[in-house]
């Protein structure tokens, strides 16, 4: 009971805490709401009917069984990125280079997959898994060091490295690892042979795309949950994201900390990114020149998931889910009411600016609630009950 | 490499890139104004977006460049109100809202471009305009005297934005914010109006790189810019948020890329080898900002929402 509070799913009992329970539980669904309508405003905009169009989306991501596995598998980078960004953002790392992290990773694990076609696939599942985890984890380590050491500021480092992994994904897919096989207008298709049969992830329910990467991502989060509240170093994250000078004065070690939430968040990003191409229909990887041709926007989706999940891996789930089936759905809407799917970055976009600018009426009732006893440290975007997670 | 060396290549490869450099500029000398009053836009690039779309539309249907960075720069306006909003009345984490704005931006730009251009449209080239006399000198006059009046503009607004930071009553309510805004509070100064005023100046300018961006390109695809906003970002850092400093970085950010591509027309890079040499920019933007970070101080309060008592 005491651990479901600290995590802030149960109120604490004190008044104050009561008052900024109701402010974290009313700010999200509100600014939920605003969006939904928003986005309805911008379907009317395009002349669509958005009780049509949310109607099209919910049955597309949510109506059926083989909706809802494909939202499902459409959520598995997205919980990864998004778990990932819980342990980074939490140390106060703005990592925006889940792109760049999501490409490093899938062309380790595709490499990996070429490279040792003859194992079985209880071998050689985990070596992708695993060498797309180091790929990733080490495009988030540059950063994290950067940041850690040097003081370069970790979210335009993320966002240039992920300039370098878009070309460097388009260098060795378009020469090195290419198939001398898929011939198109222009040369060679930009793609990688097709993975042997025992790298590719198995389904789980025949018939369906769902496959054993969404088990493998759902018990990550719940990893990332017991990492970040039941271990030293979970806590040393969230203390060094609280306040670097407090944590360097309790004696942590504050920068290969900072180094080490980045690396796991990139990992678990690169995990995303090997799933992608082992998990995919198509069981190679392929390249259209850009990341989002890739990842399908994960790396940012993801942070939006995180966000909306106030920076807790358990809920993650769930909003992974919930954002899945809206990329999934809004391909239906796209169908029915003929606004372009892309609707749903945008809308994404106002749910970031939403969640965010909600934050502020929390911390405020919170600043006013405790204004006699300690003030609480405003964390970039982590939810108000932050501070009850660490112990006394 | 011999075919680089030689005044007719070497001419080119400068004036391209200062005109590869101007929208980097426009960004940044923006983001700068912002930053020196302690407000963090990461929204940039999704703001260049939106900008160069309103050009791209205004420019196929009316044909007019005027109407078309008008409609830019107005873009950029009522961006930058929203963006004052979030950041100043209430408070959001500024890193996080940029990238809600960015997608916002992104995403939007792509449902406008599949629905009202279902096939492309071309829009006029934007004019050179000669300096009298100027133009006539060799080499220089290439480089730097027939660009377009935008060029000009970009760089105008270096000594002009320096004189404002440095010798003007509102250039050092600025500073005073993005530096100490509880004292500069105390004094009657308003934390906020300052920052409005700074984050709708950099969100116009950014809306304006955009329209002088999709000016050079000619036609609006999808993600126009590619990062070209947060380069402009990391430009303000590199350039130490002194405008000087940001118009260096955009330089040598448009030399480097303008290298790249004249080297890869003339077969001194290998087309293999092509997308390695793509990296070189940001490869370069990273090492620049490592070199720079522990060399100059930001702004004390940069990305500190403000508030009274707090």
């Amino acid at each position: 009971m005491r651990r479901l509070r600290s995590v802030g799913i149960l109120p604490s009992v004190d008044p104050a805490g009561r008052r900024d329970f109701l402010l974290s539980w009313f700010a999200l669904p509100t600014a939920a709401v605003l969006s939904v309508l928003l986005g309805g405003v911008l379907m009317l905009a395009f002349g669509a009917n958005p009780i049509t169009g949310y109607h099209a989306l919910l049955t597309g991501a949510f109506g059926g069984s083989y909706a809802l596995t494909s939202t499902a598998v459409k959520a598995v980078p997205l919980l990864l990125v998004g778990a990932g960004i819980c342990i980074a953002f939490r140390a106060n790392m703005l990592n925006i280079g889940g792109e760049g992290q999501i490409a490093m990773g899938g062309l380790a694990g595709t490499a990996t997959a070429l490279a040792l076609p003859g194992l079985p696939a209880v071998v050689l599942i985990p070596l992708v898994l695993l060498a797309g985890a180091v790929g990733g984890g080490v495009w988030g380590a540059i950063p994290g060091a950067f940041k850690a050491y040097f003081n370069v500021n970790e979210i335009l480092s993320t966002i240039m490295l992920n300039l370098v992994a878009v070309q460097f994904m388009n260098y060795l897919l378009s020469g090195p690892m290419v198939a001398h096989s898929g011939y198109a207008v222009g040369g060679l298709i930009p793609q990688t042979q097709l993975l042997p049969r025992s790298s590719w992830l198995p389904t789980l329910i025949p018939g369906t795309q769902l496959h054993l990467g969404v088990l493998i991502a759902v018990l990550l989060a719940v990893a990332v949950y017991v990492l970040l509240w039941h271990t030293s170093l979970g806590f040393r994250i969230r203390a060094v994201g609280l306040s670097r000078e407090a944590s360097s004065y309790a004696g942590m070690s504050v920068k290969s900390t900072m180094t080490l939430a980045m690396t796991l968040a990139g990992a678990l990003a690169g995990i995303a990114g090997a799933m992608l191409v082992i998990g995919s229909i198509s069981h190679r990887m392929v390249t259209d020149g850009t990341l989002t041709g890739f990842t399908g926007n994960a790396g940012f989706n993801g942070i939006v998931v995180a966000l909306f999940a106030g920076l807790s891996p358990l809920w993650t789930i769930l909003t992974a889910f919930l954002f899945g089936g809206l990329l999934v759905g809004g391909t239906s809407m796209q169908v029915v009411t003929g606004v372009p799917s892309d609707l749903v970055t945008a809308f994404n976009g106002v749910v970031v600016v939403l969640v965010v600018s909600v934050e502020y009426l929390r911390r405020r009732a919170r600043a006013r609630a405790k204004a006699a006893g300690t003030v609480g440290p405003a964390a970039r975007g982590a939810p108000a009950s932050e501070e009850k997670g660490v112990p006394a | 490499m011999s075919h680089f060396f030689t005044a007719a290549v070497l001419t080119a490869t400068v004036a391209a890139a200062i005109q590869l450099a101007t929208p980097f500029l426009l960004a940044a000398l923006g983001e700068t104004m912002g930053q020196r009053s302690g407000v963090v836009n990461l929204g940039v690039d999704g703001i260049m977006l939106l900008g160069a779309f309103g050009a791209y539309y205004a420019a196929a249907k009316t044909g007019s460049l005027v109407a078309a960075t008008a409609v830019g720069l107005g873009i950029g306006l009522v961006m930058g109100l929203v963006t004052a909003f979030v950041s100043v009345t209430l408070k959001a984490e500024q890193g996080i809202s940029g990238i809600g704005v960015f997608l916002f931006g992104l995403g939007l730009t792509d449902v406008l471009l599949l629905k009202l251009f279902p096939s492309p449209v071309t829009i006029p080239a934007l004019p050179a305009v000669r300096i009298p006399l100027l133009h006539r000198i060799p080499g220089l006059g290439t480089m730097f005297f027939s660009q377009n009046w935008l060029v000009y503009l970009a760089f105008l607004l270096v000594p002009a934005l320096t004189w404002v930071l440095n010798h003007t009553t509102y250039g050092m309510k600025i500073r005073a914010v993005g530096e100490n805004p509880a004292a500069a509070d105390t004094v009657g100064v308003s934390v906020a109006r300052i920052r409005y005023s700074t984050v709708i100046l950099g969100c116009a300018l950014a809306g304006l790189a955009g329209a002088t961006l999709l000016m050079f390109i000619g036609i609006f695809q999808e993600d126009l810019t590619n990062s070209e906003g947060f380069i402009a970002v990391a430009l303000v850092y590199f350039g130490a948020w002194r405008p000087v400093g940001v118009m260096a970085g955009s330089l040598l950010y448009g030399l480097v890329a303008a290298v790249v591509v004249s080297w890869k027309t003339l077969g001194i890079i290998p087309t293999s080898a092509s997308d390695i040499a793509s990296m070189a920019p940001a490869v370069l933007t990273v090492l620049a900002l490592l070199l720079v970070a522990r060399r100059f101080r930001q702004p004390a309060a940069l990305g500190k929402p403000y508030e009274r008592g707090g």
